[in-house]
């Protein structure tokens, strides 16, 4: 699937992974799960990568392998640094201090494995979840 | 597109929204907006009713967090009621029942209030 960096177009996204998730025979907390990992990452893409800017390219692949899913989201915007990444901690929640970086940590969360990897013309997130 | 509303009741000083849909980083800005005017007003004692929720990310979750100080400085409290179980889930994930009173009714949740 390719999409228009866009929110608008997060509800077209949740529901192409539902319905693959839910072909490829998973449950439902699973779908819900694999549905919000990859709403995080693409809403990262559209704020971070692409600052808000609409009509840049995103590539969501997604596949079947040994009972596992796999999902490839591809942007061309600026590269994500996963270790300068600080997990925001429950203090700065209350202090409303830290809005954004809750996504990264439901990822984790909610995904077996997560990886970012940085091409020349891309960033790519690949992550699986278990059936 | 994603949908989501936002009904506004209330009873004696405390403000009740009924919210529905969808609240991702699309629609998270209707609810931002409606907090900021309830604060502006002084209404800071506010119940939200997620009966009607069907869907949060981190993105909706951020707006209850942007403005939880602000309205716990002016004495108030954003009190969450009636969350669907898969909803409750990412507020959980997230840490949110140690930070904000999640209830199972907005009657509990206005009777925190008094």
């Amino acid at each position: 699937m390719r999409i228009s960096a866009s929110t608008e177009e997060l509800e077209k996204i949740r529901a192409f992974v539902a319905d693959h998730a839910r072909n490829f025979g998973f449950g439902e907390a699973d779908v819900s799960d694999i549905t919000l990992s990859v709403d995080e990452a693409c809403t990262n893409i559209i704020k971070h990568a692409y600052k808000w800017k609409k009509g840049k390219p995103i590539h969501i692949q997604l596949g079947l392998k040994n009972n596992e899913m796999m999902v490839t989201i591809i942007d061309e915007g600026k590269p994500f640094d996963p270790d300068s990444y600080e997990l925001p901690t429950l203090e700065d929640q209350l202090a409303g201090k830290k809005r954004s970086g809750y996504g990264i940590l439901l990822i984790r969360k909610l995904m077996d494995h997560v990886e970012y990897r940085n091409r020349k013309s891309h960033n790519e997130i690949r992550m699986t979840k278990k059936r | 597109m994603s949908k989501f509303e936002i009904r506004k009741r209330s009873q004696s000083e405390v403000t009740i929204l009924d919210i529905y849909g969808e609240l991702d980083a699309h629609t998270a800005p209707i609810l931002e907006k409606e907090l900021q005017q309830l604060i502006e007003k002084n209404y800071v004692h506010i119940v939200i009713n997620g009966s009607g929720l069907e869907y949060i990310s981190s993105a909706g979750l951020g707006v209850f967090m942007a403005y939880i100080e602000d309205i716990r400085s002016q004495d108030g409290d954003i009190k969450i009621s009636s969350l669907k179980p898969k909803v409750y889930n990412v507020f959980d994930l997230l840490g949110f029942p140690t930070l904000y009173e999640i209830v199972e009714n907005e009657e509990e949740a206005v009777t925190r209030f008094k």
